[in-house]
Parts: C-alpha cells; sequence; structure tokens
C-alpha cells in the first residue's frame, strides 16, 4: 500500500478540472495505454497570455490522477510565461510530496504542460515530439529526457531515475546507458550504483571464430532473450557469417511491429558493445 | 465500516478454531518440544497430532512432511535441496506464470550456473504438455509447475505433469499453496515428488507452512543446525504454529466440499455480475480451469490501482495485477505471459474468495463496481474507439511501446 498524503488522496478521490475543452488555445498529450498512464492538458488563455481555464484527462493511477489534479491547480490564473516555470517538483511540493516510486507522475504532469505549451506558441501546428535518442526502449524514454530529470531533481542512482521517468523500469537492458547519463550530468561522484556488466571479452585479443559465436549466443541469451521472453516472445541465432549476425525473431515478437524499427538495433547495439564494434545484424524474415 | 475481504489468495483470516487452539501454547506451555522434561517433551504429541491433521488433508504419511516457515521456504528448499545432490544435473523446468517464491529462486539458479526453461502458457493460462515433453533432456534434473495460479486460479494438470516427469525419471515439485484446501488433494495416488504448503492461505497462521517429500527422495537440508524435522529441518519446532497448520488442515478437510460447491457458486455470482454489470469487462483464465475462489477480471481503458483506492473506500479488499500495485513498472508477468493485451492488463483486478464469504458481500461488490468503474472511465481519455490508436507503437513514434504487439 503506497503511504499517500491526504492531499493527494483528495485530488484522487475529488479531481479538480476533469474535463475537456473543445476550443482550447493548447493541448498536450504524453503518456500511452501500454505504458500504463497516460495524461491530456488542455487550456485556455486571454489577450494577455494569462490561462482563464484549465482542464485534464487521465488515465493512471491515484497519484497520477492526483499529480493531474495539482497540476490544473497550479496553471490557473498564471500567465503562459509563469506557467512555463512550473517543475515536477512544484508538483509533488503542492501535493504534499508523493512516493519515491511514484515521482514519475509528477513529471509526467510536467512533459504534459511543456508539451501544451509548445502546442500553443506554433498556433496549434505543432504536437509535442520527443527529441533525443531512445534509451530505454521499453517506455520509449530519451536521453534528453532522463539527462532533464536528472539534473531537476538531482538524481544520483538508475533506480531514482527510473522511479522519476520510468527509464529502466523494464527489461533492465539500458542500465548502463542510464548510469553513464547521471555520471555526465553529475560527475563521477555522482555514480553510487555500481553496474554489473557482465560477460565483457577481453579486449585486444582478436576472437576466434568459435569464441565469437559463443560470445554472441553468451551475450544474446543473458543481454537480450530474457527480456523478450519475459513478454512471450524469443529470437534464434540463425548464423554468424564474419561479423553478420543474422536472428529470427518468434512468438510475440514475430508479430510486433514495434520489433522491425527497434528489436534488431537493440540486439546490434547489445551484440557491439559486448562482441565486437564492427556486428552487422540481419533479421531473417520467415 | 465493514471489511469486504475478497483477497484470501494474498492472505486469509485465522479461522477462530485455529487461534483457540493456538492459545494455550502461546501462553502456559511455552515448553521446547526437544526438551527431556515432561513440560517441554510433551509437546511432541501436539507436533504429532498436527502433522497427522496435515497429513490426512494431502493423502500422504506423516513423516512425509517437513514443516517449515511458509510457502517461499519450501520452494526454496525443495528445489535447492533437490539440485544440491544432483550436481551433474544442471537443467530445470518451470513455467513463466510461477509465483516469485519459485521463479526467483530458479532464475537465481540460472546466474549460478544452471540451464533454465520457463514454459509458456496459452490464452487461458494452460501449459503446453508437449512443450514440457520435449523441454526435458538427460541433464533435467527438476519440473517445478504450480498447482493452481494465485492471480488468475488457473489450474494445472497435476497428474499429467506428474506422469510425464515420472516417465523421464525426473522429480517434480508443485507450489501448492494455492491449491491445499480448495481442490482435493491426495498425493498417495498422485506422481508429486515434492509439494509446498503455506499455513496463512487456508486460515491458519503466518510464518508456518509445510514441505512434503515422497518418501525415498533424497533432499539436503535447507535450514542446518538441531535434529529436529528428522534432520531435514533444522529450528526449534514453532509449536502454536504447527498447532494452528494442523488444525486449519482439519478444518480445510470439513469444508472442503463447501469449497468446491458453495464458495464456486458465491465467485460465479460475483464474476456473473460483474461482466453483466460492467462494460468492457473481460475474464482471465477460462472458469472450469480455475480454483472455485478465484476470479480475475479485466476492466478495460482504466488502471487497476486507481479502481482499488475506490473500492478501498468502500471497505472492499481485491488486489491488481496493474503496474502501479507491484512497486515495480511491469505490470503481472502471469497475464503477459497469457497475452492478454495492453488495455486490459493494467485493469485488472483479482477477487478471491473463502468460505466465510456472504452472498450480501458478493451482491454488495456487484452493486459498487460498476460506478468505481464509470467514475474512472470519465477522467480517462481513452474509450473502446480510441485505444487502439492510442496503444499503437507505430501510431506515437515518440512513445514506443515495450516490443510486443
Amino acid at each position: 500500500m503506497w503511504d499517500y498524503t491526504e492531499k493527494v488522496k483528495d485530488h484522487f478521490f475529488n479531481p479538480r478540472n476533469v474535463g475537456v475543452i473543445d476550443d482550447a488555445d493548447g493541448v498536450g498529450e504524453v503518456g500511452s495505454l501500454a505504458c500504463g498512464d497516460a495524461l491530456k492538458l488542455m487550456f485556455k488563455v486571454d489577450e494577455a497570455e494569462r490561462i482563464t481555464d484549465v482542464k485534464f484527462q487521465t488515465f493512471g493511477c491515484g497519484s497520477a490522477i492526483a499529480s493531474a489534479s495539482a497540476l490544473t491547480e497550479l496553471l490557473k490564473g498564471k500567465t503562459v510565461a509563469e506557467a512555463e516555470k512550473i517543475t515536477n517538483q512544484d508538483i509533488a511540493a503542492y501535493l504534499g510530496g508523493l512516493p519515491e516510486q511514484k515521482m514519475h507522475c509528477s513529471v509526467m504532469g510536467r512533459e504534459a504542460l511543456e508539451a501544451a505549451i509548445e502546442n500553443f506558441r506554433t498556433g496549434g501546428r505543432v504536437e509535442h515530439k520527443l527529441s533525443g535518442k531512445v534509451v530505454c526502449t521499453c517506455f520509449g524514454v530519451t536521453d534528453e529526457e532522463i539527462r532533464r530529470v536528472v539534473s531537476e531533481n538531482n538524481l544520483q542512482t538508475v533506480e531514482q531515475v527510473t522511479n522519476y521517468c520510468k527509464a529502466g523500469g523494464g527489461c533492465a537492458g539500458c542500465h548502463t546507458d542510464i548510469a553513464a547519463i547521471i555520471k555526465e550530468v553529475q560527475g563521477e561522484q555522482g555514480l553510487q550504483q555500481v553496474v554489473e556488466r557482465p560477460v565483457a571479452p577481453a579486449k585486444g585479443k582478436p576472437l576466434t571464430n568459435i569464441q565469437r559465436i559463443a560470445l554472441v549466443q553468451r551475450t544474446l541469451d543473458e543481454q537480450v532473450r530474457p527480456a523478450l521472453q519475459a513478454d512471450g516472445g524469443d529470437l534464434e541465432l540463425i548464423d554468424v557469417d564474419g561479423s553478420r549476425v543474422i536472428i529470427a525473431f518468434r512468438g510475440m515478437c514475430a508479430q510486433c511491429h514495434a520489433a522491425e524499427y527497434t528489436m534488431a538495433d537493440v540486439v546490434q547495439a547489445k551484440l557491439r558493445e559486448f562482441v565486437g564494434e564492427e556486428i552487422e545484424v540481419e533479421e531473417q524474415k520467415p | 465500516m465493514k471489511t469486504i475481504y475478497l483477497d484470501n489468495n494474498a492472505t486469509s483470516r485465522v479461522a477462530p478454531e485455529v487461534l483457540d487452539a493456538m492459545l494455550p501454547y502461546l501462553k502456559e506451555y511455552y515448553g521446547n518440544a526437544s526438551s527431556m522434561h515432561t513440560f517441554g517433551g510433551q509437546l511432541r504429541h501436539q507436533i504429532d497430532a498436527a502433522r497427522q491433521s496435515a497429513a490426512a488433508l494431502l493423502g500422504c504419511e506423516p513423516d512425509e512432511l517437513i514443516v517449515t516457515s511458509g510457502g517461499t521456504e519450501s520452494d526454496n528448499a525443495a528445489i535447492r535441496g533437490v539440485l544440491r545432490l544432483r550436481p551433474q544435473q544442471r537443467h530445470i523446468i518451470t513455467t513463466r506464470v510461477e509465483h516469485p517464491a519459485v521463479r526467483t529462486t530458479c532464475r537465481q539458479l540460472q546466474r549460478e550456473g544452471y540451464r533454465l526453461t520457463e514454459l509458456g502458457v496459452d490464452g487461458q493460462g494452460r501449459l503446453d504438455l508437449e512443450a514440457l515433453r520435449q523441454a526435458i533432456g538427460p541433464e533435467t534434473a527438476l519440473i517445478s509447475v504450480m498447482w493452481a495460479n494465485n492471480e488468475t486460479g488457473v489450474i494445472f494438470p497435476m497428474e499429467e505433469i506428474g506422469q510425464i516427469a515420472r516417465d523421464a525419471g525426473v522429480l517434480f515439485h508443485t507450489d501448492a499453496v494455492q491449491a491445499v484446501g480448495k481442490v482435493p488433494i491426495n498425493l498417495r495416488e498422485l506422481p508429486v515428488d515434492l509439494l509446498s504448503v503455506s499455513g496463512h492461505k487456508l486460515h491458519g497462521p503466518k510464518g508456518v507452512g509445510l514441505l512434503y517429500v515422497r518418501r525415498g527422495t533424497s533432499l539436503s537440508p535447507f535450514m542446518v543446525g538441531g535434529h529436529q524435522e528428522y534432520g531435514k529441518r533444522a529450528g526449534t519446532e514453532n509449536v502454536p504454529g504447527i498447532v494452528g497448520l494442523g488444525k486449519a488442515c482439519e478444518l480445510a478437510q470439513q469444508h472442503l466440499e463447501h469449497e468446491m460447491d458453495g464458495v464456486s457458486k458465491l465467485r460465479d455470482r460475483l464474476e456473473d455480475g460483474l461482466l453483466s454489470h460492467c462494460l468492457d469487462a473481460r475474464v482471465n483464465g477460462e472458469r472450469r480451469y480455475r480454483l472455485p475462489n478465484t476470479t480475475n477480471i479485466s476492466f478495460e481503458f482504466v488502471e487497476g490501482e486507481a479502481i482499488l483506492l475506490l473500492l478501498d473506500r468502500l471497505g472492499i479488499c481485491a488486489s491488481s495485477g496493474s503496474a502501479c500495485t507491484s512497486g515495480s513498472l511491469e505490470p503481472s508477468h502471469v497475464l503477459r505471459a497469457m497475452g492478454v493485451p495492453f488495455t486490459a492488463v493494467h485493469g485488472s483486478i483479482r477477487f478471491s474468495l473463502s468460505r466465510y464469504t456472504t452472498e450480501e458481500e458478493v451482491d454488495y461488490v456487484v452493486r459498487e463496481m460498476p460506478g468505481v468503474i464509470e467514475r474512472l472511465r470519465g477522467i480517462s481519455m481513452f474509450t473502446e474507439d480510441n485505444a487502439r490508436t492510442a496503444a499503437a507503437p507505430q501510431e506515437r513514434p515518440e512513445r514506443l511501446s515495450p516490443p510486443r504487439s
């Protein structure tokens, strides 16, 4: 059971400003059903760019609904320029705090606000797009987003990053990358959590063919297949021809659209990390 | 406010008779059963009697039962205890839907160098027995498959699985924590070698459980120290717990018919009522393959934790497979293994009944649930019409969903 403050409970049981503004000046929508929560924020402004009306719709848990409700209360009467300065910490503080593992709900609020302001500034022409390179493929979180939550919330560990933006909360395959971003933002002393680096090959010595095949198989078995299997999918190593690695997706992964343009890249990235930079992954189509 | 407790697969109420049976051993009879004096030594009779009651419920011999601290210890002790004596055999077979007590133990062994096969399930949560047969090899030391799933209540065919294991000469362990007291069990006729039981799931106390080890099955002890439990599990006997567990087993046997008949009728009433009164609700796991007390229903387009919070305010206790209730960000591994779509996993609610559940309680839940669901759907932007596009990664490339369709 989560230890929610009375304010969180109040905003969950009696959410303020639920609904739709049909002729909204700014609309921001973030999250998805797949990820377990989503937020749509809408606002109207007067000539002085002061927010006169704000509404939201949310699919999510208690703290997601409460965070969205809190955000709308914070926005009322503010100018867009003032609204732009609201951070996820402001949302959490308004609610008297959120459980650490639920901080991502406040970050979702800030993201929706940002998206809505961007939409307003471009006169409704631009829908929010995340920028940067996707680091966490399970939850679709980019390096730029991670950098931002790390610096805004002074995060030190991978676990904290997961709590604040979900990155790393799925297959755990990106923990090394998240740790690198923390280190980059916070400096060497920032990273308190030791990240395990499995099966790194001895550098310098070229691999024999047999060693390369064994290492490819081991990397797939340890780094890639567990995450796929957890979702009812799998992958098979078909052949290794020099630096060309041919794989085939099985089970649910074989029919998944996301597999086509993400999973082969993820597999390649893992193999380049653990086997060698020269690896090229090809997918064998049925 | 009255508490309506429909979370009996998590834990169950201690039966009043169980508490009464335990109290003397927490008060006046505090002795150590291993002592030479009568004050302590006489407690051996109580332990023996409790073991008799448990053996009667399970259809086994009393000396085939080792008392443990609960289901998790029994699972750990069974799996590790078997493997330790078979160092040449480095392969374990289990399923993707096991309780964490088995799943995490097996995965840890995998990290220690064992080969692990986790068998998948179909959309109804059933195992493919042909896949099990094919997974067995000369290296296979153990098959561990739960009797009934804690989240969906889906029962696995013990007879068939045990026979496959026996034909292949492989040991078979089952986590029967959810099944004991809810379905008839006769280990004399069943090809099961090891079986885990938990006291608090059958109206006994927490902190006590059993591990059944078929006679002739060699097992390395998990806890070493004193000579208790035939030298198979050291530690001063938890006399009040053991007495309570014995009483709980005795009561479970008396009430078994009601569990199979009365509780299942109430469960059906709840399930039918919820499905007919709530839009976009679907059951996870076909009814005829399930325990009599469990129903797992997905309310699409709403999130499980939010449902539980609103139910909690009405005094209704249930649980959810949603990501937000697990402390992790991943929703139920059981429902995902069954291929339940995303629109439904996050809004899954498990109701698990007991012999103390009444018709009034069931009707109250059926009355209140539609309001709870509609209230949350009123806040949500997702409906049946737009959910598909909202969830599909190709429509929203900036938010990739996990790799599955």
